[in-house]
């Protein structure tokens, strides 16, 4: 599904990614864990295609093909998706409205019939309710005076909707209190299936008490500097992220 | 689209039905204004003797005055005498012979704006030459008005058939030297819209798209009046999505509306005069005074403008608040892109106890856009409890344009209550990112965002005309971002 060679990415000069080196196959969970800094969210922003960023070296292959290549838009209708730390509003821009844009963009990409609204209502009623959506939210502009959790539940609504084979979800536990970490875990779990890539960006633990990866991902400096099952999130949170990065230096 | 059909057709009998081709033909009028020029329209207009003095009277005063400089816009000197007042309409030797003679890049914005064939060959210029059962048509349509005691007819029609009315009104709410560009309109204006609804009468249609290709031919220097007599409704929608070529580069149009006692009009305007090249050259100057009379108590005038033409664009429609209890409504959206300048806003004159007004402004700007909002909120004296809520937002795009706002705040009543909201927000990387990355195409996430900032304006607009507006919005940005 996604194959990362040596990816280097830097910000204004600065190198941020110095070689990354990841592998996720399709219906394999990754969580990506690191530090503040570590180059978490660069990496997610980098899959999605964020401007700002200037790949300096390595490919990242999707499904076979090229994905450095791909227009952020070309890569949405291909199936990457992006839960995004902070939800954008957007003012005025009805929330039903603005994922029917969306669906129909991919579904036009792939060669299908738009959907009509009814068959749209429909399809958006059902997945509401998969993840728990409050209906009301449908109804009002995209993420606009949406509380921290209801953001990241339309996220997770978004991602119901569309579909993706390979979604990246970036710190979707971050603000997030323990009912609605549940709620929102809940959703991600019933997305998970054999043809689903998912990647987990998080600092915490916390969030993999409930989403249970295939993988973890320890990522510090812009290098992936361990990876494991389970149980080394759960040593991390034990022991902090120090002694990786020691063990590290020594090596 | 059996509507637009009819545009076409009434365009085509109503040529016939003046007998403008036969009668006028290869008379034009030679560049310059003097006395001699007035009553030389006149004349061709065949106008009664008042008219005349009317007009001659707004000349006169004309020369005293002088062009105003204060609003916010840069443009060259316009040589006021070189400028032809009266030219007459084109035959159909002059245009296009088929639409392959236009320019291709319009005809996709007609075909993006989804307006048929034929309506695309009578916006471009095109002669049409197919003989419709067109007369039927417009009869039915007249025939329904006069039904109701309505009147729609062209200010020239007007002048003679009704000029009782024309006399009582015509310049009772802008006077012949309200300024500079109504005084040049008072004295040579060519042709416009003249609707007037009876007392206790509910206009059955939105009186509109009838004149939208004909509007377009009304020439330079339009003039509207527009009477709603006691406890009569009117909506009138003017203007056109589909960009119009007009080769008179000064437009100064002046639209009167007068509403008694329980009367409303709602005035809807889709501007999309030709703006220019890129540079700007060559676009409109689209100079227009636009008033409404609340003149009788409980009555309403209600505004809503989306301005996407002209390379200049200078205009304030705005009501006086006469009787008691009357309501002023402005909903405007103001988008300027590449060198298009735009001076829009409105004012509100409270006179009567317990009036109350809103304004909603929404201005864009891309490109090099300047994009400027002014506008003048004043409480007379016996304005008792009279209350006014402005909103004034403003959404740039690039680093390049410019958003101004000047809002002017008068109040000679204690009891006034007047509430001011501005913003000005960019259109985010963020916001498109997130678009683009659920799969929507910078386009359509440009058109879609700025359409969301514009919400409180389009839901004003007759609903088929908010869906052309949509499409506008997103068309007049092609290419401002990226």
């Amino acid at each position: 599904m996604l194959e990362i060679s040596d990816l280097r990415v830097s910000v204004g000069g600065k190198d941020i990614l110095k070689g990354i080196n990841l592998t996720v196959n399709a219906g394999e969970v990754h969580a990506i864990m690191g530090p503040n800094g570590s180059g978490k969210s660069t990496l997610s922003h980098v899959i999605a295609g964020r401007e700002g960023y200037e790949v300096t070296g390595g490919s990242v292959l999707y499904g076979g093909k090229d994905l450095m290549e791909m227009e952020p838009e070309e890569r949405a209708r291909e199936g990457v998706f992006l839960a995004f730390q902070y939800p954008v509003e957007i003012p005025g821009v009805n929330n039903v409205y603005f994922l029917k844009a969306a669906v129909n963009a991919v579904r036009k990409h792939q060669g299908l019939d738009e959907l009509d609204a009814i068959d749209f209502m429909k399809l958006v009623k059902e997945k509401a309710k998969a993840v728990k959506m409050d209906e009301s939210l449908l109804k009002r502009a995209v993420n606009e005076g949406f509380s921290g959790g209801e953001k990241k539940r339309n996220e997770i609504f978004q991602m119901a909707v569309l579909e993706p084979k390979l979604a990246v979800l970036d710190e979707t536990d971050s603000g997030l209190d323990i009912d609605a970490l549940r709620i929102v875990a809940e959703g991600v779990n019933s997305l998970r299936n054999e043809h689903r890539s998912i990647m987990l960006v998080t600092h915490y633990q916390r969030l993999l008490n409930y989403i249970e990866p295939d993988y973890v991902h320890v990522l510090a400096d812009g290098r992936i500097v361990k990876s494991g099952d389970r149980r080394l999130a759960e040593e991390l949170e034990e022991r902090g992220y120090g002694w990786v990065l020691k063990r590290e230096v020594a090596a | 689209m059996a509507a637009s059909t009819d545009h076409v057709e009434d365009l085509v009998g109503k040529e016939y039905e003046h007998g403008f081709v036969t009668d006028i033909e290869a008379e034009t009028a030679p560049p310059g204004l003097s006395e001699d020029v007035v009553r030389f329209i006149s004349a061709k207009k065949d106008e009664p003797q008042w008219m005349l003095d009317w007009r001659l009277k707004a000349y006169e005063h004309w020369l005293t005055m002088q062009e105003p400089r204060w609003a916010h816009v840069h443009h060259q000197a316009i040589d006021y005498q070189a400028i032809s007042y009266y030219s007459a309409p084109k035959t159909k030797d002059d245009g296009p012979k088929s639409l392959d003679e236009v320019d291709p890049k319009l005809l996709e914005t007609y075909a993006k704006l989804g307006i048929p064939l034929e309506e695309q060959k009578a916006l471009a210029g095109v002669a049409v030459d197919a003989v419709f059962d067109s007369v039927s048509v417009a009869t039915t349509f007249k025939d329904k008005l006069a039904q109701h005691g309505i009147v729609f007819c062209s200010m020239s029609e007007a002048i003679k058939n009704h000029p009782d009315l024309v006399q009582r009104y015509l310049g009772s709410v802008v006077p012949q030297g309200d300024n500079f560009f109504a005084a040049l309109n008072s004295a040579v204006f060519s042709d416009g819209s003249f609707v007037y609804v009876p007392a206790g009468v509910r206009c059955p249609m939105e009186l509109s798209t009838y004149f939208r290709i004909n509007a377009s031919k009304t020439g330079q220097f339009e003039r509207t009046l527009i009477i709603v007599d006691e406890g009569a409704y009117v909506s009138y929608l003017e203007g056109c999505t589909a960009p119009m070529r007009d080769e008179n580069q000064l437009h100064a149009a002046v639209v009167e509306l007068v509403a008694l006692k329980d009367a409303e009009i709602k005035y809807s305007t889709v501007q999309n005069w030709y703006p220019g090249d890129e540079e700007g050259r060559g676009g409109i100057y689209n100079f227009v005074t636009k008033r409404g009379d609340c003149r009788g108590d409980n009555s309403k005038i209600s505004w809503t403008q989306v301005e996407t033409g002209s390379a200049i664009t200078w205009k304030y429609p705005s009501c006086i608040l006469r009787g008691d209890n009357s309501v002023g409504q402005f909903y405007s959206v103001a988008l300027t892109n590449n060198r298009q300048q735009a001076d829009t806003g409105t004012k509100m004159i409270h006179i009567g106890k317990n009036t109350s007004s809103t304004i909603v402004s929404k201005g864009i700007s891309a490109g090099h856009g300047q994009n400027a909002y002014r506008g003048l909120v004043k409480f007379a004296k016996g304005a008792e409890n009279a209350r006014n809520y402005s909103q004034c937002d403003s959404l740039l795009m690039g680093d390049k344009c410019g958003a101004h706002t000047f809002p002017y705040i008068e109040v000679s009543n204690p009891t006034a209550k007047v509430e001011h909201e501005a913003s000005t927000s960019k259109i985010g990387e963020d916001q498109l990112f997130y678009c683009m990355q659920r799969g929507i195409s910078e386009e359509d996430a440009v058109s879609m965002i700025v359409n969301g900032f514009c919400k409180e304006v389009m839901k004003e607009l007759p609903m088929e005309f908010a869906v052309e507006a949509q499409k506008l919005l997103g068309i007049s940005l092609e290419g401002a971002v990226g």
